[in-house]
């Protein structure tokens, strides 16, 4: 299951989706809204994502994931709109005969996610808002320690 | 420089309806998201361009209306996937301009 969703996400159904009578282990990973990000506080997040083309490119990082671990199931859900802090942006489900590779494929999901599903957050603060994204980030880190 | 001195096909970008359209034209959906749909002020534009027009023609255009494809490149996907800036562009295709995506560590 690759899926771009606008509600709650739910991650007990989500283990259901990848669990065969073969795993022993079953990783669920959860992204959740943080209050604290680079010294602001944070309100509230929002996510908009291009959702034809995230599902393909999750579903394509599903496809990767099968070519290097022998993992029975993945799954991959992530939501848009408003989220507030503590509720959960993206869940990943990965089972396997054994705990390792299900480990270094739940791992390995979320970081290839970041790098090329086309979603993005926006953090809102009491004062202003930031598109966030990897440059950007690193930018403002940069900008911050210049004294900019 | 007045908008009469540009091509015909960028002056949609600059607000001014094409008198004609030519056989030797394609019209390419060009779709926005996050900062670049903020900073244009929509999420949909139809661009029209020469026929055989690449990637990188596109970002041309698209520059004169929203600088930040230059100076906050991200990456361009033609109808679902990635593509390089020498992707030749075909009538009807949807050419989507993807910022930086949504970080976290």
């Amino acid at each position: 299951m690759f899926k771009v969703v606008d509600g709650p996400i739910d991650d007990i159904a989500l283990e259901d989706v990848v669990r065969t009578e073969a795993d022993g282990a079953v990783i669920v990973f959860r992204g959740v809204a943080r209050r604290y990000s680079r010294g602001r506080d944070v309100v509230h997040l929002e996510y908009e994502a291009y959702p034809e083309m995230a599902e393909k490119v999750m579903a394509q990082i599903g496809d990767e994931i099968k070519g290097r671990w022998p993992v029975s199931g993945v799954a991959i859900v992530h939501r848009t709109g408003v989220l507030q802090i503590g509720q959960a942006s993206v869940a990943i489900a990965v089972s396997a005969p054994h705990r390792g590779e299900a480990f270094e494929a739940a791992q390995y999901a979320i970081d290839r996610l970041k790098q090329v599903v086309p979603i993005w957050k926006k953090e809102v603060w009491s004062d202003g808002s930031q598109w966030i994204g990897w440059e950007h980030e690193a930018h403002a880190q940069e900008s911050r320690a210049a004294g900019q | 420089m007045a908008p009469t001195q540009f091509p015909r096909w960028i002056s949609p970008i600059l607000g001014v309806v094409p008198e004609t359209t030519s056989q030797s034209q394609i019209c390419v959906r060009v779709r926005l998201f996050a900062s670049y749909r903020e900073a244009a002020g929509t999420a949909r534009l139809e661009v029209p361009l020469p026929s055989g027009a690449r990637v990188g023609d596109l970002v041309d255009v698209l520059a004169v209306r929203l600088p930040a494809v230059r100076t906050a490149p991200g990456m361009v996907a033609v109808n679902h996937s990635y593509v390089g800036a020498d992707f030749t562009l075909h009538d009807g295709d949807e050419a989507a301009f993807i910022p930086p995506v949504s970080g976290g560590r």
